[in-house]
């Protein structure tokens, strides 16, 4: 039994290795399409032929694409993603505080969404069709619905104005820990709102999914209480599609961050990407790019083994 | 009290939405046809009111140079004009007024995003389909290369594309509908490998039908149910996404209205307690709202309306 697990896991470590593989291969090799030629890009109105060269060969285009992706991929793998274009430093140096700041976002929010919406989720089960029940139902859904900047300025807009809590994140390194989680808190809020929504309706569905299966007819018949039916009868048989839905909104966080970023002004990643972008920063989007999707990637294969190893059918047979 | 009011505020809005959503149902019944008022009465207040704030999007993005009072790109005053008669809800910060641009906008943004959709449908249906009818090397190999591109969220893809690209319309709409048909292509290739085994399929094939003919004329009509509710949704991340695009200011370029950008101009306006910059932020949220509530109800139908 335990060597089959093991194989397992390692099959599906791999796949998602293999799939990273193919993500870098992917993200540095759609620079290619660039239209003309990265050094061009570049110099723009100043392109010479002698000054295109010299870029080229600065940045190492005049190699082929193959050993140009083996070396880029050899530094990311040691953590060196090259130089920024447009500041002309160190990706690596960029990144480092930013990424605890971003982490930090996510961890926070994600300590806040993800009890609040598995409990939700077991009370709106628990109540189902009735008016909580419909009422939770239809404010999730227009909560999923809004934009993340929406409900980011109306946070803006009320907690903000009134004077409770700063609207911009300025955090850095330096900054005490509760400290931080005060100035984080109306972007933590934020990415809460738009997260839980789709966690509870997942969980809901993911419940009830499981209460219609005879075995809980059974309990419900030998007049167990509905509260401890759903605890202790359904719960334990929805853990993986729950952690499933959790470590899938947290891939989704991964976005969300993103926009939330932008509107509370907060150093974070994907601030850093979308610079990048608007000064058409090639490594520095490349990098951001790689390390967002890397996380999602990681999260989306934490979900697979997690719902693989809390269910023994799927862990004993093929 | 600001929070007593606004709950107030959004408490009246729930009411008069839903009434409206009422009076709206009670007109449709009644214009329809004996069957079609049948149906359309068991539709719930929520999706009638989606319906309403459909149609009233889709006049306002036909509609647009009639019902604006003023030319979409004008500069008319200095910028940051209150909320007065000649400007109704006041000018943005280059003096252009913000509603004229709110009613232009539902045709840029909506528009647009129709349009993305319909080329991810495109795009997306007839390869899923194709993979599916095909099935063997052809299939395993589009479906891995598919779950590949799936595996970068989008909004980081379509950022990575658009650094590439540049920042155009063209390129905007061929980005989007090239990722947003990554995630039809699996909806239309699990919808379609079950209606591949049927029967009729199968003698379509044995007749010697071409493979786009089975495509369309046998497989298509029978998928339509799950891929139109798949439709609405699809908008809706379309949508939300080009007005985040916009928002971060790389998706529909100056002058073009459009409600993303016009949230990002203004946005200091919100620090000094103005409100006008909500709007066009709400007016995103008001349509995918709509549009859920709809799919929602259509999903709910589809599912043989169970518990």
């Amino acid at each position: 039994m335990m060597p089959h697990i093991i194989s397992m896991l390692i099959k599906r470590l791999g796949l998602g290795v293999l799939t990273l593989l193919l993500l870098s291969l992917l993200i540095f090799l759609s620079v290619e399409a660039l239209p003309g030629d990265l050094a061009e890009t570049i110099l723009g109105q100043q392109a010479t032929p002698e000054t295109v060269a010299a870029i080229r060969k600065e940045l190492g285009l005049d190699q082929p694409p193959l050993t140009r992706y083996l070396n880029w991929l050899g530094g990311v793998l040691q953590g060196d993603f090259g130089n920024s274009l447009a500041l002309k430093k160190p990706i690596s140096g960029l990144i480092a505080p930013r990424i605890q700041n971003t982490l930090f976002l996510t961890l926070y929010t994600a300590a806040i969404a993800v009890p609040l919406s598995i409990i939700l989720g077991l009370a709106v089960s628990l109540f189902r069709n009735s008016y909580f029940d419909r009422i939770t139902n239809t404010t999730a859904l227009a909560a999923i619905s809004m934009p993340e900047f929406f409900v980011g300025y109306v946070m803006i807009y009320f907690c903000a104005l009134s004077g409770y809590f700063p609207s911009m994140a300025n955090i850095n390194a330096n900054t005490p820990f509760l400290d931080k989680l005060y100035f984080c808190f109306l972007p933590a809020l934020t990415l809460t709102l738009v997260v839980t929504a789709h966690m509870m309706r997942m969980t809901r569905a993911a419940i009830i999914n499981v209460l219609a299966l005879p075995y809980i007819e059974m309990a419900r018949l030998k007049g167990a209480k509905p509260s401890r039916i759903i605890v202790r009868h359904a719960l334990p048989n929805a853990v993986a599609p729950i952690v499933n839905v959790v470590a899938l909104n947290l891939a989704y966080l991964i976005t969300g961050v993103v926009i939330v970023e932008i509107v509370f002004v907060f150093p974070g990643l994907g601030q850093l990407m979308v610079d990048g972008v608007k000064f058409r920063d090639v490594p520095v989007v490349q990098a951001t790019a790689l390390i967002f999707a890397s996380a999602y990637v990681g999260l989306n294969l934490l979900a697979d083994i997690i719902s693989t190893l809390s269910n023994p059918r799927l862990m004993r047979q093929r | 009290m600001i929070y007593l009011q606004t709950l107030l505020g959004v408490l009246v809005f729930i009411v008069v939405g839903l009434s409206a959503g009422w009076v709206f149902r009670e007109m449709l019944a009644r214009v329809a046809s004996q069957n079609m008022g049948k149906f359309l009465r068991t539709a719930p207040l929520t999706a009638c009111f989606g319906m309403l704030v459909i149609t009233i999007y889709i006049i306002c993005a036909v509609f647009a140079p009639f019902i604006a009072p003023y030319g979409e790109a004008e500069i008319l005053s200095g910028g940051f004009e209150p909320w007065s008669s000649t400007y109704i809800l006041g000018t943005d910060n280059l003096g252009r007024d913000v509603f004229t641009r709110l009613i232009y906008g539902a045709r840029n943004t909506v528009g647009i995003a129709f349009l993305i959709t319909a080329l991810a449908f495109l795009f997306g249906t007839v390869l899923g389909i194709f993979a599916a009818l095909k099935g063997g090397i052809i299939d395993q190999v589009m479906s891995r290369l598919i779950d590949v591109l799936m595996a970068i969220p989008s909004l980081i893809f379509s950022l990575l594309m658009l650094t590439i690209f540049g920042t155009s319309v063209f390129s905007l709409v061929i980005v989007i509908a090239t990722i947003d048909s990554t995630r039809v292509f699996r909806i239309a290739r699990a919808v379609a490998l079950s209606i591949v085994q049927l029967d009729y399929v199968e003698a379509a094939k044995l007749r010697g039908e071409s493979t786009s003919y089975l495509i369309l004329r046998e497989i298509l009509p029978n998928a339509m149910a799950p891929l139109a509710a798949e439709f609405g949704l699809r908008f809706c991340f379309v949508f939300l996404m080009i007005s985040a695009l916009s928002f971060l200011g790389l998706g529909l370029q100056p002058p073009t209205a459009d409600w993303g950008s016009m949230v990002r101009d203004n946005a200091d306006l919100i620090s000094f307690g103005d409100i006008t910059p909500l709007i066009p932020a709400g007016a995103i949220a008001l349509l995918t709202i709509a549009v859920n509530f709809v799919v929602d109800w259509l999903l709910h139908r589809a599912s043989g309306l169970k518990d």
